[in-house]
Protein backbone atom coordinates (compact mmCIF):
# COMPACT_ATOMS: atom_id res chain seq x y z
CA UNK A 1 0.00 0.00 0.00
CA UNK A 2 2.95 2.01 0.93
CA UNK A 3 4.34 1.17 -2.45
CA UNK A 4 1.32 2.48 -4.40
CA UNK A 5 1.05 5.84 -2.31
CA UNK A 6 4.83 6.18 -3.55
CA UNK A 7 5.20 4.83 -6.95
CA UNK A 8 1.70 6.30 -8.09
CA UNK A 9 1.50 9.12 -5.75
CA UNK A 10 1.43 11.89 -8.82
CA UNK A 11 -1.44 9.64 -10.26
CA UNK A 12 -3.33 9.23 -7.09
CA UNK A 13 -3.07 13.18 -6.20
CA UNK A 14 -4.48 14.67 -9.45
CA UNK A 15 -7.17 11.65 -9.09
CA UNK A 16 -7.73 13.21 -5.60
CA UNK A 17 -7.87 17.11 -7.19
CA UNK A 18 -9.98 15.90 -10.06
CA UNK A 19 -12.68 14.18 -7.55
CA UNK A 20 -12.62 17.38 -4.95
CA UNK A 21 -12.72 19.44 -7.59
CA UNK A 22 -15.94 18.02 -9.12
CA UNK A 23 -17.72 16.95 -5.81
CA UNK A 24 -17.37 21.07 -5.08
CA UNK A 25 -18.91 21.84 -7.92
CA UNK A 26 -21.33 19.65 -8.73
CA UNK A 27 -22.12 20.37 -4.64
CA UNK A 28 -22.55 24.43 -5.23
CA UNK A 29 -24.43 24.25 -8.44
CA UNK A 30 -26.75 20.93 -7.21
CA UNK A 31 -28.11 22.98 -3.47
CA UNK A 32 -29.02 26.23 -5.86
CA UNK A 33 -30.64 24.10 -8.62
CA UNK A 34 -32.24 21.60 -5.98
CA UNK A 35 -33.71 24.60 -4.07
CA UNK A 36 -34.66 26.41 -6.64
CA UNK A 37 -36.94 23.45 -7.74
CA UNK A 38 -37.90 22.74 -4.49
CA UNK A 39 -39.44 26.32 -4.53
CA UNK A 40 -41.39 25.73 -7.64
CA UNK A 41 -42.77 22.68 -6.20
CA UNK A 42 -44.23 24.70 -3.21
CA UNK A 43 -45.38 28.05 -5.05
CA UNK A 44 -49.06 28.32 -5.91
CA UNK A 45 -48.05 28.94 -9.63
CA UNK A 46 -49.34 25.60 -11.53
CA UNK A 47 -46.92 25.96 -14.62
CA UNK A 48 -43.90 26.30 -11.89
CA UNK A 49 -45.04 23.02 -10.27
CA UNK A 50 -44.93 21.07 -13.45
CA UNK A 51 -42.15 22.03 -14.70
CA UNK A 52 -40.29 21.11 -11.18
CA UNK A 53 -42.39 17.77 -10.59
CA UNK A 54 -41.00 16.96 -14.16
CA UNK A 55 -37.53 17.47 -13.56
CA UNK A 56 -37.17 15.90 -10.20
CA UNK A 57 -39.21 12.51 -11.69
CA UNK A 58 -37.10 12.41 -14.51
CA UNK A 59 -33.72 12.71 -13.59
CA UNK A 60 -34.50 11.23 -10.03
CA UNK A 61 -35.19 8.11 -11.52
CA UNK A 62 -32.48 7.30 -14.61
CA UNK A 63 -29.78 6.03 -13.46
CA UNK A 64 -26.57 8.56 -12.81
CA UNK A 65 -24.52 6.48 -15.37
CA UNK A 66 -27.11 7.15 -17.69
CA UNK A 67 -27.27 10.88 -17.54
CA UNK A 68 -23.52 11.37 -17.53
CA UNK A 69 -23.13 8.85 -20.66
CA UNK A 70 -25.92 11.26 -22.17
CA UNK A 71 -23.70 13.85 -21.63
CA UNK A 72 -20.61 12.39 -22.81
CA UNK A 73 -21.99 10.80 -26.07
CA UNK A 74 -24.66 12.37 -27.21
CA UNK A 75 -23.98 16.21 -26.48
CA UNK A 76 -20.59 16.34 -28.60
CA UNK A 77 -22.25 14.52 -31.37
CA UNK A 78 -24.64 17.48 -32.18
CA UNK A 79 -24.02 20.34 -30.06
CA UNK A 80 -20.20 20.80 -28.89
CA UNK A 81 -17.21 19.21 -27.63
CA UNK A 82 -17.29 18.29 -23.99
CA UNK A 83 -14.53 16.20 -22.47
CA UNK A 84 -15.30 13.19 -19.69
CA UNK A 85 -14.76 15.61 -16.88
CA UNK A 86 -17.31 17.83 -17.85
CA UNK A 87 -19.84 15.44 -18.95
CA UNK A 88 -19.34 13.84 -15.12
CA UNK A 89 -20.11 16.71 -13.17
CA UNK A 90 -23.07 18.32 -15.38
CA UNK A 91 -24.22 14.64 -14.91
CA UNK A 92 -23.60 14.40 -11.18
CA UNK A 93 -25.17 18.34 -10.61
CA UNK A 94 -28.31 17.50 -12.33
CA UNK A 95 -29.34 13.63 -10.78
CA UNK A 96 -28.21 15.11 -7.22
CA UNK A 97 -30.21 18.62 -7.67
CA UNK A 98 -33.04 16.06 -8.21
CA UNK A 99 -32.28 14.67 -4.80
CA UNK A 100 -31.93 17.76 -3.19
CA UNK A 101 -34.89 19.10 -4.27
CA UNK A 102 -36.62 16.48 -3.15
CA UNK A 103 -35.02 16.93 0.36
CA UNK A 104 -35.49 20.54 0.22
CA UNK A 105 -39.21 20.42 -0.32
CA UNK A 106 -39.97 18.30 2.18
CA UNK A 107 -38.15 20.76 4.57
CA UNK A 108 -40.35 23.73 3.05
CA UNK A 109 -43.77 21.36 3.77
CA UNK A 110 -42.48 20.92 7.37
CA UNK A 111 -42.24 24.43 8.45
CA UNK A 112 -45.90 25.48 9.80
CA UNK A 113 -48.12 27.21 7.15
CA UNK A 114 -49.11 29.31 9.46
CA UNK A 115 -45.75 30.86 9.29
CA UNK A 116 -46.20 31.97 5.11
CA UNK A 117 -49.42 32.71 5.94
CA UNK A 118 -48.39 34.94 9.16
CA UNK A 119 -45.65 36.27 7.01
CA UNK A 120 -47.97 37.13 3.95
CA UNK A 121 -50.26 39.02 6.39
CA UNK A 122 -47.62 41.16 7.44
CA UNK A 123 -47.39 42.55 3.41
CA UNK A 124 -44.57 40.17 2.47
CA UNK A 125 -44.62 39.03 -1.17
CA UNK A 126 -44.19 34.74 -1.57
CA UNK A 127 -40.37 35.03 -2.40
CA UNK A 128 -39.69 37.52 0.70
CA UNK A 129 -41.85 35.68 2.75
CA UNK A 130 -39.86 32.49 1.35
CA UNK A 131 -35.88 33.99 1.50
CA UNK A 132 -36.62 35.38 5.12
CA UNK A 133 -39.08 33.29 6.78
CA UNK A 134 -39.83 29.75 5.75
CA UNK A 135 -35.99 28.74 3.90
CA UNK A 136 -34.08 29.47 7.01
CA UNK A 137 -35.79 27.21 8.86
CA UNK A 138 -36.69 24.91 6.33
CA UNK A 139 -32.74 24.31 5.58
CA UNK A 140 -32.13 23.83 9.42
CA UNK A 141 -34.67 20.54 9.19
CA UNK A 142 -33.05 19.07 6.13
CA UNK A 143 -29.35 19.48 7.47
CA UNK A 144 -28.88 15.96 8.65
CA UNK A 145 -30.97 14.86 4.65
CA UNK A 146 -28.91 17.18 3.11
CA UNK A 147 -25.45 15.97 4.90
CA UNK A 148 -26.39 12.30 3.25
CA UNK A 149 -26.81 13.86 -0.22
CA UNK A 150 -23.65 15.58 -0.12
CA UNK A 151 -21.63 12.09 0.94
CA UNK A 152 -23.66 10.28 -1.51
CA UNK A 153 -22.56 12.91 -4.14
CA UNK A 154 -18.81 12.96 -3.70
CA UNK A 155 -19.36 9.36 -3.58
CA UNK A 156 -21.34 8.93 -6.67
CA UNK A 157 -18.54 11.15 -8.15
CA UNK A 158 -16.56 7.66 -9.30
CA UNK A 159 -18.99 8.16 -12.60
CA UNK A 160 -16.40 10.09 -13.99
CA UNK A 161 -14.46 6.75 -14.36
CA UNK A 162 -16.57 5.77 -16.88
CA UNK A 163 -16.28 8.91 -19.14
CA UNK A 164 -12.38 9.31 -18.31
CA UNK A 165 -12.91 12.35 -16.06
CA UNK A 166 -9.74 11.43 -14.25
CA UNK A 167 -10.54 11.22 -11.01
CA UNK A 168 -10.17 9.16 -8.14
CA UNK A 169 -12.05 6.07 -9.16
CA UNK A 170 -10.00 6.51 -12.86
CA UNK A 171 -6.65 6.41 -11.65
CA UNK A 172 -7.75 3.47 -9.55
CA UNK A 173 -8.49 1.51 -12.34
CA UNK A 174 -5.15 2.50 -14.07
CA UNK A 175 -3.08 2.08 -11.04
CA UNK A 176 -4.55 -1.49 -10.48
CA UNK A 177 -4.21 -3.03 -13.95
CA UNK A 178 -0.72 -1.14 -13.71
CA UNK A 179 0.57 -2.56 -10.88
CA UNK A 180 -1.33 -6.07 -10.39
CA UNK A 181 -2.07 -5.01 -6.85
CA UNK A 182 -5.47 -4.88 -7.08
CA UNK A 183 -6.52 -5.19 -3.52
CA UNK A 184 -4.07 -2.23 -2.16
CA UNK A 185 -4.93 0.09 -4.85
CA UNK A 186 -8.29 -0.21 -4.17
CA UNK A 187 -7.72 0.55 -0.67
CA UNK A 188 -5.79 3.50 -0.75
CA UNK A 189 -8.79 4.80 -3.43
CA UNK A 190 -10.94 4.11 -0.07
CA UNK A 191 -8.78 6.31 2.10
CA UNK A 192 -8.62 8.91 -0.19
CA UNK A 193 -12.19 9.14 -0.52
CA UNK A 194 -12.86 8.95 3.19
CA UNK A 195 -10.15 12.03 3.58
CA UNK A 196 -12.86 13.77 1.65
CA UNK A 197 -16.10 12.18 2.89
CA UNK A 198 -14.89 12.00 6.43
CA UNK A 199 -14.61 15.70 7.20
CA UNK A 200 -17.83 16.53 5.61
CA UNK A 201 -19.69 14.28 7.10
CA UNK A 202 -18.41 15.75 10.87
CA UNK A 203 -18.57 18.86 9.34
CA UNK A 204 -23.03 18.61 8.41
CA UNK A 205 -23.02 16.78 12.22
CA UNK A 206 -21.63 20.07 13.66
CA UNK A 207 -23.75 22.34 11.50
CA UNK A 208 -26.76 20.16 12.81
CA UNK A 209 -25.57 20.37 16.27
CA UNK A 210 -25.08 24.84 15.90
CA UNK A 211 -28.55 25.55 14.22
CA UNK A 212 -31.10 23.18 15.75
CA UNK B 1 -19.65 -4.32 20.91
CA UNK B 2 -20.48 -7.46 22.27
CA UNK B 3 -22.61 -8.06 19.15
CA UNK B 4 -20.49 -6.27 16.85
CA UNK B 5 -17.23 -8.94 18.50
CA UNK B 6 -19.53 -11.85 17.71
CA UNK B 7 -20.64 -10.79 13.99
CA UNK B 8 -16.56 -10.44 13.09
CA UNK B 9 -16.22 -14.07 14.32
CA UNK B 10 -18.81 -15.24 12.56
CA UNK B 11 -17.33 -13.82 9.10
CA UNK B 12 -14.05 -14.99 10.44
CA UNK B 13 -14.89 -18.89 11.00
CA UNK B 14 -16.78 -18.80 7.84
CA UNK B 15 -13.67 -17.31 5.77
CA UNK B 16 -11.65 -20.07 7.40
CA UNK B 17 -14.29 -23.13 6.60
CA UNK B 18 -13.96 -21.15 2.79
CA UNK B 19 -10.39 -21.70 2.65
CA UNK B 20 -10.67 -25.61 4.19
CA UNK B 21 -13.31 -26.66 1.58
CA UNK B 22 -11.22 -24.88 -0.70
CA UNK B 23 -8.28 -26.70 0.58
CA UNK B 24 -9.69 -30.19 0.70
CA UNK B 25 -10.30 -32.64 -2.55
CA UNK B 26 -8.63 -34.82 -4.65
CA UNK B 27 -5.36 -33.99 -7.16
CA UNK B 28 -6.79 -30.88 -8.97
CA UNK B 29 -8.06 -30.99 -12.17
CA UNK B 30 -5.54 -28.03 -13.42
CA UNK B 31 -2.59 -30.60 -12.22
CA UNK B 32 -4.63 -33.78 -14.02
CA UNK B 33 -2.96 -34.59 -17.35
CA UNK B 34 -5.38 -32.93 -20.07
CA UNK B 35 -4.28 -35.19 -23.32
CA UNK B 36 -4.94 -38.63 -21.27
CA UNK B 37 -8.36 -36.96 -19.94
CA UNK B 38 -8.99 -35.32 -23.13
CA UNK B 39 -8.56 -38.89 -24.77
CA UNK B 40 -10.79 -40.77 -22.38
CA UNK B 41 -13.55 -38.34 -22.77
CA UNK B 42 -12.86 -37.29 -26.61
CA UNK B 43 -13.46 -33.56 -25.69
CA UNK B 44 -10.70 -30.70 -25.36
CA UNK B 45 -12.66 -27.97 -23.40
CA UNK B 46 -11.33 -24.32 -24.64
CA UNK B 47 -12.59 -21.12 -23.15
CA UNK B 48 -13.19 -18.23 -26.34
CA UNK B 49 -14.16 -15.37 -26.24
CA UNK B 50 -18.39 -14.35 -26.94
CA UNK B 51 -18.05 -10.23 -27.74
CA UNK B 52 -15.32 -10.34 -30.35
CA UNK B 53 -16.54 -9.67 -33.51
CA UNK B 54 -13.99 -11.66 -35.70
CA UNK B 55 -12.38 -13.95 -33.47
CA UNK B 56 -15.02 -15.23 -30.76
CA UNK B 57 -18.80 -13.86 -31.06
CA UNK B 58 -21.57 -14.88 -29.37
CA UNK B 59 -24.47 -15.55 -32.56
CA UNK B 60 -27.47 -14.94 -30.36
CA UNK B 61 -29.68 -16.60 -33.42
CA UNK B 62 -28.71 -20.26 -32.28
CA UNK B 63 -26.39 -19.37 -29.48
CA UNK B 64 -23.02 -20.32 -30.91
CA UNK B 65 -19.91 -18.69 -30.51
CA UNK B 66 -18.57 -18.29 -34.04
CA UNK B 67 -14.86 -16.88 -35.11
CA UNK B 68 -11.52 -17.30 -36.33
CA UNK B 69 -10.71 -18.79 -32.88
CA UNK B 70 -13.34 -21.12 -32.76
CA UNK B 71 -12.58 -22.26 -35.83
CA UNK B 72 -8.86 -22.97 -34.99
CA UNK B 73 -10.12 -24.61 -32.07
CA UNK B 74 -11.95 -27.18 -33.85
CA UNK B 75 -9.47 -27.89 -36.22
CA UNK B 76 -6.46 -27.91 -33.53
CA UNK B 77 -9.40 -30.83 -31.62
CA UNK B 78 -9.91 -32.44 -34.55
CA UNK B 79 -5.74 -33.32 -35.14
CA UNK B 80 -5.03 -33.64 -31.75
CA UNK B 81 -8.38 -36.25 -30.88
CA UNK B 82 -8.97 -37.16 -34.72
CA UNK B 83 -11.89 -36.46 -36.77
CA UNK B 84 -14.57 -37.46 -34.25
CA UNK B 85 -12.86 -35.71 -31.00
CA UNK B 86 -15.20 -33.04 -29.96
CA UNK B 87 -14.52 -29.25 -28.86
CA UNK B 88 -16.50 -27.74 -25.37
CA UNK B 89 -16.00 -24.06 -25.69
CA UNK B 90 -16.82 -21.85 -22.57
CA UNK B 91 -16.84 -18.00 -22.78
CA UNK B 92 -14.09 -16.32 -21.09
CA UNK B 93 -13.46 -12.67 -20.63
CA UNK B 94 -9.84 -10.96 -20.14
CA UNK B 95 -10.49 -10.96 -16.50
CA UNK B 96 -11.80 -14.50 -15.56
CA UNK B 97 -9.71 -16.91 -18.54
CA UNK B 98 -6.67 -16.98 -16.06
CA UNK B 99 -8.79 -18.66 -13.25
CA UNK B 100 -10.89 -20.59 -15.17
CA UNK B 101 -7.80 -22.43 -16.85
CA UNK B 102 -6.04 -22.27 -12.97
CA UNK B 103 -8.90 -23.99 -11.74
CA UNK B 104 -9.42 -26.62 -14.09
CA UNK B 105 -12.38 -25.36 -15.81
CA UNK B 106 -11.17 -25.22 -19.44
CA UNK B 107 -8.41 -26.76 -20.70
CA UNK B 108 -6.88 -24.57 -22.93
CA UNK B 109 -7.76 -20.81 -23.87
CA UNK B 110 -7.77 -19.15 -26.89
CA UNK B 111 -8.96 -16.02 -26.08
CA UNK B 112 -7.13 -12.85 -28.04
CA UNK B 113 -4.13 -13.34 -25.26
CA UNK B 114 -0.80 -11.78 -26.21
CA UNK B 115 2.10 -13.90 -25.19
CA UNK B 116 3.61 -11.61 -22.61
CA UNK B 117 7.03 -12.94 -20.14
CA UNK B 118 4.68 -11.77 -17.30
CA UNK B 119 2.22 -14.19 -18.29
CA UNK B 120 4.73 -16.98 -18.63
CA UNK B 121 5.37 -16.68 -15.31
CA UNK B 122 1.70 -17.75 -14.80
CA UNK B 123 1.09 -20.03 -17.70
CA UNK B 124 2.33 -22.10 -20.17
CA UNK B 125 2.07 -20.79 -23.95
CA UNK B 126 1.85 -22.52 -27.34
CA UNK B 127 3.53 -21.30 -30.58
CA UNK B 128 1.62 -18.16 -31.88
CA UNK B 129 -0.99 -18.61 -33.51
CA UNK B 130 -1.97 -15.35 -34.86
CA UNK B 131 0.35 -12.20 -35.44
CA UNK B 132 -1.37 -9.22 -33.83
CA UNK B 133 -0.03 -6.14 -33.79
CA UNK B 134 -1.12 -2.47 -32.12
CA UNK B 135 -2.71 -0.76 -34.55
CA UNK B 136 -5.32 2.40 -35.15
CA UNK B 137 -8.96 2.97 -35.93
CA UNK B 138 -10.23 6.10 -37.38
CA UNK B 139 -12.92 7.69 -39.15
CA UNK B 140 -13.10 8.12 -42.88
CA UNK B 141 -11.76 11.06 -44.25
CA UNK B 142 -9.12 11.35 -40.75
CA UNK B 143 -6.08 13.06 -41.26
CA UNK B 144 -4.48 10.47 -39.16
CA UNK B 145 -1.98 7.92 -41.20
CA UNK B 146 0.14 6.22 -38.31
CA UNK B 147 0.56 6.48 -34.95
CA UNK B 148 3.26 9.29 -35.93
CA UNK B 149 0.33 11.71 -36.64
CA UNK B 150 -0.71 11.30 -33.03
CA UNK B 151 2.47 12.71 -31.48
CA UNK B 152 1.47 16.26 -31.10
CA UNK B 153 -0.31 18.59 -28.40
CA UNK B 154 -4.11 18.02 -28.18
CA UNK B 155 -4.29 14.98 -29.92
CA UNK B 156 -6.29 12.12 -27.64
CA UNK B 157 -6.30 8.76 -28.28
CA UNK B 158 -8.76 6.38 -26.78
CA UNK B 159 -7.65 2.95 -25.40
CA UNK B 160 -9.16 0.39 -22.60
CA UNK B 161 -7.87 -0.22 -19.23
CA UNK B 162 -5.98 -2.67 -18.38
CA UNK B 163 -4.30 -3.39 -21.69
CA UNK B 164 -0.71 -2.95 -22.86
CA UNK B 165 -1.97 -0.86 -26.19
CA UNK B 166 -2.33 2.45 -23.80
CA UNK B 167 1.09 1.99 -22.34
CA UNK B 168 2.47 1.56 -26.02
CA UNK B 169 0.94 4.83 -27.05
CA UNK B 170 2.92 6.49 -24.35
CA UNK B 171 6.01 5.10 -26.01
CA UNK B 172 5.35 6.18 -29.80
CA UNK B 173 3.14 8.86 -29.24
CA UNK B 174 4.50 10.82 -26.04
CA UNK B 175 2.51 13.93 -26.43
CA UNK B 176 -0.51 12.32 -27.16
CA UNK B 177 -3.24 12.56 -24.45
CA UNK B 178 -4.92 8.58 -23.80
CA UNK B 179 -8.35 8.31 -22.32
CA UNK B 180 -8.94 4.83 -20.71
CA UNK B 181 -12.68 3.70 -21.12
CA UNK B 182 -13.98 0.73 -19.13
CA UNK B 183 -14.25 -1.81 -22.56
CA UNK B 184 -13.93 -1.71 -26.50
CA UNK B 185 -18.10 -0.64 -27.17
CA UNK B 186 -17.27 2.53 -24.82
CA UNK B 187 -14.28 3.34 -26.27
CA UNK B 188 -15.62 2.62 -29.84
CA UNK B 189 -18.81 4.71 -28.46
CA UNK B 190 -16.15 7.92 -27.18
CA UNK B 191 -14.39 7.55 -30.80
CA UNK B 192 -17.92 8.08 -32.50
CA UNK B 193 -18.94 10.98 -30.35
CA UNK B 194 -15.63 12.35 -31.39
CA UNK B 195 -14.14 12.43 -27.99
CA UNK B 196 -10.67 11.15 -29.32
CA UNK B 197 -9.11 10.77 -32.82
CA UNK B 198 -8.33 7.25 -32.89
CA UNK B 199 -8.95 4.27 -30.92
CA UNK B 200 -6.22 1.75 -30.21
CA UNK B 201 -6.08 -1.89 -29.77
CA UNK B 202 -4.79 -4.89 -31.60
CA UNK B 203 -5.42 -5.16 -35.37
CA UNK B 204 -7.65 -7.75 -35.03
CA UNK B 205 -10.05 -6.47 -32.62
CA UNK B 206 -9.97 -2.98 -34.60
CA UNK B 207 -11.10 -5.71 -37.58
CA UNK B 208 -13.56 -6.35 -36.06
CA UNK B 209 -15.13 -3.00 -34.93
CA UNK B 210 -14.52 -1.48 -38.07
CA UNK B 211 -16.56 -4.77 -40.18
CA UNK B 212 -19.42 -3.46 -37.57
CA UNK B 213 -19.22 0.37 -37.80
CA UNK B 214 -18.70 0.95 -41.75
CA UNK B 215 -17.35 4.57 -41.78
CA UNK B 216 -14.40 3.38 -39.75
CA UNK B 217 -10.76 2.08 -40.90
CA UNK B 218 -7.52 0.80 -39.55
CA UNK B 219 -4.96 3.39 -40.19
CA UNK B 220 -1.33 2.95 -40.20
CA UNK B 221 -0.66 -1.06 -40.18
CA UNK B 222 0.31 -2.49 -37.48
CA UNK B 223 3.08 -0.87 -34.77
CA UNK B 224 4.02 -3.15 -32.46
CA UNK B 225 4.35 -7.08 -32.71
CA UNK B 226 1.38 -9.30 -30.17
CA UNK B 227 1.67 -12.46 -31.13
CA UNK B 228 -1.67 -14.67 -29.23
CA UNK B 229 -0.73 -17.67 -27.79
CA UNK B 230 -2.73 -20.85 -26.63
CA UNK B 231 -2.28 -20.64 -22.64
CA UNK B 232 -2.44 -23.99 -20.68
CA UNK B 233 -1.30 -24.71 -17.10
CA UNK B 234 2.09 -25.21 -16.65
CA UNK B 235 3.36 -28.55 -16.08
CA UNK B 236 1.35 -30.00 -19.21
CA UNK B 237 4.27 -30.41 -21.56
CA UNK B 238 2.72 -33.32 -23.22
CA UNK B 239 -0.73 -31.24 -23.81
CA UNK B 240 1.78 -27.94 -25.53
CA UNK B 241 3.59 -30.64 -27.69
CA UNK B 242 0.59 -31.67 -29.32
CA UNK B 243 -1.24 -28.64 -29.76
CA UNK B 244 2.13 -27.34 -31.35
CA UNK B 245 2.12 -30.10 -33.75
CA UNK B 246 -1.55 -29.86 -34.52
CA UNK B 247 -0.56 -26.02 -35.23
CA UNK B 248 2.01 -26.99 -37.60
CA UNK B 249 -0.48 -29.22 -38.99
CA UNK B 250 -3.32 -27.03 -39.58
CA UNK B 251 -0.86 -24.68 -41.09
CA UNK B 252 1.13 -26.94 -43.46
CA UNK B 253 -2.33 -28.06 -45.07
CA UNK B 254 -3.68 -24.84 -45.55
CA UNK B 255 -6.08 -25.02 -43.18
CA UNK B 256 -5.49 -22.11 -41.45
CA UNK B 257 -4.95 -19.81 -44.27
CA UNK B 258 -8.83 -20.39 -45.62
CA UNK B 259 -9.58 -20.00 -41.86
CA UNK B 260 -7.37 -16.28 -41.87
CA UNK B 261 -9.44 -15.76 -45.01
CA UNK B 262 -12.68 -16.53 -43.90
CA UNK B 263 -12.40 -14.13 -41.13
CA UNK B 264 -10.37 -11.49 -42.28
CA UNK B 265 -10.46 -11.65 -45.79
CA UNK B 266 -12.44 -8.19 -46.71
CA UNK B 267 -11.87 -6.08 -43.58
CA UNK B 268 -11.15 -2.27 -44.96
CA UNK B 269 -7.57 -1.53 -44.15
CA UNK B 270 -6.05 -4.46 -42.53
CA UNK B 271 -4.22 -7.27 -45.58
CA UNK B 272 -4.72 -10.69 -44.39
CA UNK B 273 -2.09 -11.61 -46.74
CA UNK B 274 0.62 -10.34 -44.30
CA UNK B 275 -0.80 -12.86 -42.01
CA UNK B 276 -1.09 -16.22 -43.97
CA UNK B 277 1.39 -19.15 -43.11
Amino acid sequence: MIAIFHNYGSLLLQGFGQTLLCSVIALVFSLIIGSMFAIFETTPIKALRVIARIYIEVFRNIPLLVITMFFFVVIPMFITKINGFTAGTIGLTIYTSAFIAETVRSGIQSVDPGQMEGARANGLSFWQAMRYIVLPQAFRYVIPPLGNQFINLVKNSSVLAFVAGFDLMYQGNVIASDSLNTMSTYICIGILYLIITLPLSYWMRYLEKKLA
Amino acid sequence: MKKLFRLVSVIVSSLALLLVLTACGSKPLADQNVVTRAKQSNTITWGVKADTKLFGLMDVKNSQIKGFEVDMAKALTKQILGPKGKADFVQVTSSTRMPLLKNGNIDAIMATMTITPERLKQVDFSRSYFDAGQSLLVKNGSPIKNVKDLNKNGATVLGVVGSNSVQNVAKFAPKAKVLQLSDYAQAMTALKSGQGEALTTDNGILAGMSVENPGYHLAGGAFTKEPYGIAINKNQPEFKHDLNHALTKVEQSGQYNRILKKWFGNVPGLNYKEMER
